[in-house]
């Protein structure tokens, strides 16, 4: 919940809610982008950024990004986090 | 050998460990007068742990492991407030998984699921909002946890509730600040630290001068890291040079993530929604003054604590943490995991009995994990 996970910025989904779809580790997943958004939200598609529960915090480039999700599975947290996805998606219809 | 395959850039490790041997040669650190260096991350005590960065390093340097992993700061009264809201028959309760297992007086919140309760664990107060979207004769609790680095999220989340109307929306809010304790830590005549390594997603957040005090007014050297090995490694460096030159100062490692004054948006969200608390407890560390989050007057529709009358709005409860348990002493750095009474005895991270043995950031879960079985032998 605290190191975050690295995605790309794929498509934006909802423009007025700055809401993107984020490819994190093959993993499709809606992310708010409200704090990396500095003008059209179309300049972010195709970079990547660090997501926080959800919210892209920071832009980074490619090769930080591979190195971050390295580390992150050596600790399990890349492990860790895509579960949470899955759960969070199973909450939602009240499943999980 | 173990040490090249862990390492994804070994020689880049060992020239740094070499430099930081020389260092703490040239300080005259020894295995009897260490140089203690709190990291004061729940991600960085992982890291340390699961690298064996305490192993390698030179006996001079001793790690202590601070209070930042907030599932393991969480009081007991709390996680029993949480268990008491989602009880609660109109109550959806969504949670961080983190948050599952840490034990309350009667219960955890896995066990309240377990007993009927809907909690549901979600990645994201996104997920909890869209849940309230879904389920508008319910009421849907978000338990807003975490640091800085989740404060955003649950701000953002709040703001745009409030942008839908979305009434049946709210959160238990239990968000807390790093500089604070720190400054608790400090103040404290019991404890020894000569610097630390700082956070780096929370710096992320809040940028690098909320620690400028701790240079400032007690004269340690606070390096921002990031997580891998060697920006430990090398944030530690930067450390033992500052002391080794006698001068103390923040400095940034970690400045490819952290920008110097942090993430405009993210700081104008949390000053928008949230005001600080005149105090907020934390396990192990009692009240620290200032260091927590409350929502402000004009969000109070989606105030957890105003909706359901609990928590501080309810006044000061006075509930005390479980006997033999020693979280506190460990997370203040005055003794190791392994010293506690029920270390691997009453408690292990299947049957945690204190909270630093619920999440991995949590230095008896660290100790468990990496070596446990061999340290409790001992
Ligand atoms: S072993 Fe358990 S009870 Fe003892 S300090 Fe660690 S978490 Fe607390």
């Amino acid at each position: 919940m605290c190191l975050g996970i690295p995605g790309r910025i794929v498509a934006i989904t909802d423009e007025a809610r700055l809401m993107a779809m984020a490819d994190v580790s093959g993993v499709k997943r809606e992310v708010n982008v409200a704090c990396i958004a500095d003008g059209p939200l179309e300049a972010l598609i195709g970079h990547w950024a660090l997501i926080h529960v959800g919210f892209a915090m920071s832009v980074i480039d490619e090769d930080e990004a591979a190195k971050t999700l390295e580390a992150l599975r050596d600790l399990g947290e890349a492990q860790e986090t895509l579960q949470q996805m899955a759960e969070g998606a199973r909450a939602l219809e009240g499943t999980a | 050998m173990k040490f090249a395959s862990e390492f994804r850039d070994p020689t880049a490790a060992k020239g740094l460990l070499a430099a930081i041997a020389h260092k703490a040669d040239e300080i005259g650190a020894t295995g009897e007068k260490p140089v203690h260096i709190m990291e004061i991350c729940g991600g960085h005590t992982h890291s340390i742990f699961r690298y064996g960065l305490d192993k390698l390093i030179h006996e001079g340097i001793e790690f202590i492991h601070g209070p930042g992993c907030p599932v393991c700061v969480l009081p007991m009264s709390r996680v029993d407030e949480c268990v008491e809201i989602a009880e609660r028959p109109e109550v959806i309760f969504t949670t961080f998984g983190d948050a599952m297992r840490v034990p309350g007086h009667k219960k955890s919140l896995l066990q309240a699921k377990a007993a009927g309760a809907d909690i549901r664990m979600v990645y994201s107060p996104l997920d909890a909002l869209e849940i309230a979207r879904r389920n508008p004769e319910r009421e849907v609790v978000f338990f807003g946890l975490g640091f800085e680095t989740t404060t955003p999220s649950t701000a953002l989340s709040i703001q745009q509730a409030a942008r839908e109307g979305l009434n049946n929306f709210s959160v238990f809010c239990n968000h807390i600040t790093v500089p604070e304790p720190i400054k608790a830590l400090l103040d404290d005549p019991h404890m020894v630290l000569d610097g630390f390594i700082g956070p780096g997603h929370v710096s992320m957040v809040i940028g690098v001068h909320p620690y400028d005090f701790i240079a400032a007014d007690y004269g340690k050297p606070l390096v921002v890291a990031g997580f891998e090995p060697t920006d430990l490694l090398q944030s530690v460096l930067m450390v033992l040079t500052q002391i080794a030159e006698g001068r103390a100062s923040v400095e940034n490692q970690y400045a490819r993530v952290v920008p110097e004054h942090g993430n405009p948006v993210s700081l104008a969200a949390i000053a928008d929604v949230y005001e600080r608390r005149p105090s907020f407890e934390w396990r192990g560390l009692g009240e620290i003054d200032a260091s927590g989050l409350r929502i402000r007057e004009a969000y109070r529709a989606f105030d957890a604590e105003e909706k359901f009358g609990i928590g501080y709005a309810a006044g000061p409860r006075d509930v005390p943490e479980i006997e033999g348990c020693a979280c506190g002493q460990v997370m203040t750095g005055r003794i190791k995991p392994t010293a506690c009474p029920q270390f691997g005895k009453g408690c292990t991270p299947e049957m945690p009995l204190g909270a630093l043995m619920v999440s991995s950031e949590g230095a008896c879960a660290a100790y468990w994990q990496y070596g446990g079985a061999r340290v409790a032998a001992e």
